[in-house]
């Protein structure tokens, strides 16, 4: 579903990503681990299209990036610490805002399956800017899902929430992955990705360091492994 | 995987996306009234600062007024030029513009046009009441025609500029220092056309100032469209 071969990006000169390998296969839950500044986001931005590669190949969904990031973008989801909404729209003008930007037909029982899906339909006519931090990321990932993506990038998607609100956004995170998606998650927390993903990649720099599956893995062992990439 | 019926995986149709993006622009103005209050309140304060100042006869009203005007107009697009495209990068709503599978030009001429219209907006408020304070009749078709070209012009090359402007530290200060060079030309024809107008000069007086409006609207807009893409790339 995801193919990077040999990605290098380069920011002047800055190399942040030196010859990145990453294949992942349709349904896998990936946790892209890393200490601050090894370019996770960066790396991210490139699978969403929203910045080019430098060198090497990147596929998304069987299209080339960039050359054919529009179809690329259809077929993805984006989640990051921002939440991408309008303030002074309520949730339910913002979806609707971005599904016809998405081309979706039937758009009022998309939304509303959305709305049930994050469990704000009671809030729906309320405006964004009253919604706390939690119930803004929920909404960023109805918007995300929207459009029935097969592949979604969550970019340090707990950043900012409270206890109760990462285990809320933890079970709808589970439901996004439940129904078959690609999902590719950064994050700093292993206690919480470690029960999420299926799959572990260290990016150290510039490069995937280590990977494990967390049935290869065991119970317990994410930070020994995690610790052990970065040491290496 | 979840599959549902109606959705689409082509990308929306392109005066679909345009549309709703100014549907988007108008309506959370409507709620917030932030961007054309402080563009109209900037309005009303230079054109009360000028009629303060500048002590005039009641002839050379006419001639100082297409100035007046278009220095009005200038300075509060900037505000709202600004403050537009802030809305998108401070909540990083540019992003989630730049995810949807829509040509990105179609996001230029969704911004472009939300920026017009708040524009004429302003200009709507701003013809009276300077008819009033000024004791000038502003109400003449050519020069609503001036004002409608030239907020094109402005509104067309000051989104693009913004977009560029959005993604620094100094956006505030960079995007006068980059837009009011380039808009120059749409300035001095608009005053030019404005003033002939008001004195009632004859129309072939007029039109070379009009061509030049068409000609800088035309030309800006479909640069802005070739670029666009290039400037809001990282």
């Amino acid at each position: 579903m995801i193919k990077v071969h040999k990605l290098v990006k380069r920011f002047g000169s800055k190399t942040v990503l030196r010859g990145l390998d990453f294949d992942v296969q349709a349904g896998e839950f990936v946790a892209l681990l890393g200490p601050n500044g090894a370019g996770k986001t960066t790396f991210l931005r490139i699978l969403a299209s929203l910045s080019r590669p430098t060198l090497g190949t990147v596929q998304v969904a069987g299209y080339a990036l960039p050359e054919q990031a529009g179809s690329v973008r259809a077929r993805l989801g984006v989640v990051t610490h921002m939440p991408l909404l309008y303030g002074d729209l309520s949730a339910e003008e913002n979806l609707q805002f971005y599904g016809r930007l998405y081309g979706i037909t039937e758009l009022n029982r998309r939304v509303q399956e959305v709305l049930d899906l994050i469990g704000l339909t009671l809030r729906r006519r309320d405006l964004v800017r009253t919604f706390s931090r939690g119930m803004q990321q929920r909404l960023a990932i109805g918007r995300a899902i929207l459009h029935d993506p097969e592949v979604v990038l969550f970019d340090e998607p707990h950043t900012g929430l409270d206890q109760d609100a990462c285990d809320m956004l933890d079970e709808l995170l589970r439901d996004v992955a439940g129904r078959g998606r690609t999902v590719v998650m950064t994050s700093h927390d292993l206690a919480r990705v470690e029960d999420l993903a299926t799959r572990f990649d260290v990016l150290s720099r510039g490069v995937i360091s280590a990977s494990a599956r967390r049935a290869d893995l065991g119970k317990n062992n994410l930070l020994d492994f995690y610790r052990q990439s970065l040491a290496g | 995987m979840e599959k549902l019926a109606g959705i689409n995986r082509p990308s929306s149709p392109y005066l679909k996306a345009i549309g709703s993006i100014v549907w988007k622009d108008l309506l959370a103005e409507l709620r917030s009234r932030e961007l054309i209050s402080a563009m109209l309140v900037f309005a009303l304060l230079v054109i009360l600062i000028f009629n303060f100042a500048i002590e005039l006869q009641p002839d050379l009203r006419i001639t100082i007024t297409p100035g007046v005007l278009w220095v009005t107009f200038a300075f509060a697009g900037t505000l709202g030029l600004n403050r537009s495209m802030a809305v998108e990068k401070d909540r990083g709503c540019l992003d989630g513009l730049l995810l949807a599978p829509v040509d990105r030009s179609a996001i230029y001429f969704g911004k472009a046009l939300g920026n017009l219209a708040f524009m004429l907006i302003v200009a709507i408020i701003v013809l009276p009441v300077y008819s009033l304070l000024y004791n000038i009749s502003l109400f003449n078709p050519g020069l609503l025609l001036v004002v409608l070209l030239g907020s094109t012009g402005y509104a067309a090359v000051g989104t693009l500029l913004s977009s560029m402007a959005v993604q620094t530290r100094t956006r505030d200060v960079l995007l006068p220092v980059l837009l009011f060079p380039v808009i120059v030309p749409v300035l001095l024809a608009a005053v030019k056309a404005s003033g002939g107008y008001l004195q009632n000069l004859p129309m072939n007086e007029i039109w070379p100032w009009l061509n030049i409006l068409i000609a800088y609207d035309v030309i800006f807009t479909a640069i802005s469209f070739m670029v666009f893409e290039f400037v809001v790339e990282e």
